[in-house]
């Protein structure tokens, strides 16, 4: 790959986020659009630090709720639990299927609050125009952007359990408001991340390199 | 409005502007800075994405039609598909949870399959699709928010939560519903937005237009 050193918006050039073409953007009061599939250009996402952190806090008060609640209720003739997500992790760890118990850990607890530390991690160093280590923090972006669709699993396991075991005084699953929580905590995250736009991170470096 | 700088590629992680090379089939061009992926050379793209796209189209319709699987307590059996699990949790009450699962198991996995097919139908026979710039955006917009794989993780965990209390019987979606996840990741990872691009220009410039 040939190296050109420069980022495109240093020299004008803004690449359409649809289809990739890098075209010039030469007026930057107006708004242009892509000339091959009309998507209108930014140099950088609007606001995106802004709109980044409103979503991350309203993750932030709603990952509270989304754990203290009950997430699942299991009724039979013979016992009744309702259950948080952790408490519910912790009774598959219990009952033998520490599988599980395991998946259900990683997506339901580690993936939500590596998404919360992360991101906002990335908006403060973004924020400081820290040159702490962009690659590495590029890297964390790509990560969250990659795992954070996997928490939807307990929302699945939920909706599934719920329609399914309706057996009267059998057996009856409900879902809990903390499930309606939770999917809240995982849908604002996922906008989150996709408000933040991972050139920022690279910016202050481009601008030390003017410099030299 | 704008000229355009040719075969130039910004990364979209650290906006460095790189030049485009040919790459060997089957090979990937990362960003020289990042390492982000820049773009792939697949091999005949279109022919293969538009294949797996429609036997994906065939196993989404079985997954969403049959029944994924059912309980048998005493006699008395319960079998859910999909839809009716949607439906089942919007008449419960929980319309924020229906809805959610709606849209990433059902809606959003449909739409990017009508699009693939929209888009890659014609191509494969030289035509251009009228409006397919608002196909290919549709199509980025949706990709983060179809999630069969999580879904069939789903029901996995949820399969085995079940077997403990009550005896199991899987259903055909359970197997379409593997498939489909197979399928999907062939169809993402055999796509590229890039060759798309590519052979809609030239149909343009065979058709005379700018
Ligand atoms: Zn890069």
């Amino acid at each position: 790959m040939s190296r050109l050193a420069s980022s495109a918006a240093n020299r004008m050039l803004c690449s359409c986020q649809v289809c990739n073409l890098v075209s010039r953007k030469t007026q930057l009061a107006y708004p242009a659009h892509c000339p091959r599939c009309g998507t209108l250009l930014h140099f950088r996402r609007p606001a995106s630090v802004a709109r980044c952190w409103a979503l991350l806090i309203a993750a932030y008060i709603l990952y509270i709720p989304a754990n203290l609640l009950t997430i699942m209720e299991t009724g039979s003739l013979f016992s009744y639990r309702s259950d948080t997500i952790m408490s519910g992790i912790v009774h598959l760890w219990k009952t033998g299927s520490w599988m599980i118990a395991v998946i259900v850990f990683i997506a339901s607890v580690t993936i939500p609050l590596l998404k919360l530390i992360s991101l906002t991690l990335l908006l403060i160093s973004v924020q400081r125009r820290s040159l702490w280590r962009p690659r590495e923090r590029t890297r964390l972006f790509r990560l969250i952007e990659l795992v954070g669709r996997w928490s939807m699993l307990d929302i699945y396991v939920v909706t599934l359990l719920a329609a399914l075991v309706q057996l009267g005084a059998m057996a009856t699953v409900k879902a809990g408001p903390g499930a309606v929580a939770f999917g809240a905590v995982v849908v604002l995250t996922m906008f989150a991340a996709m408000q933040f736009d991972p050139r920022l991170i690279w910016d202050p470096l481009q601008r030390k390199d003017l410099h030299d | 409005m704008a000229d355009r700088p040719a075969q130039l590629i910004a990364c979209h992680y650290c906006d460095l502007l790189q030049r485009e090379i040919p790459l060997n089939p089957g090979c990937t061009a990362s960003c020289s800075r990042c390492g982000a992926v820049l773009y792939r050379n697949a091999t005949d793209s279109i022919d293969r994405t538009l294949a797996y796209t429609l036997a994906a189209a065939v196993l989404f319709a079985v997954a969403n039609t049959f029944p994924i699987f059912s309980i048998e307590v005493q006699g008395d059996r319960s079998a859910i598909n999909l839809y009716g699990a949607v439906a089942s949790l919007w008449d419960q009450e929980m319309k924020s949870i229906a809805l959610l699962v709606l849209i990433t198991a059902i809606v959003m996995p449909a739409v990017e399959l009508i699009s693939m097919t929209y888009l890659l139908l014609p191509l494969k026979f030289r035509r251009v699709p009228p409006g397919c710039a608002l196909f290919m955006r549709t199509l980025r917009y949706v990709e983060p928010w179809g999630m069969v794989e999580v879904f069939m993780l789903g029901v996995l965990v949820s399969l085995v939560k079940l077997t403990s209390s009550f005896k199991v019987i899987p259903g055909i979606a359970l197997w379409s519903f593997g498939a489909l996840t197979l399928l999907l990741a062939a169809v993402a990872s055999s796509f590229s937005a890039r060759d798309v691009w590519a052979r809609l220009e030239q149909g343009n410039k065979e058709r005379g237009e700018p």
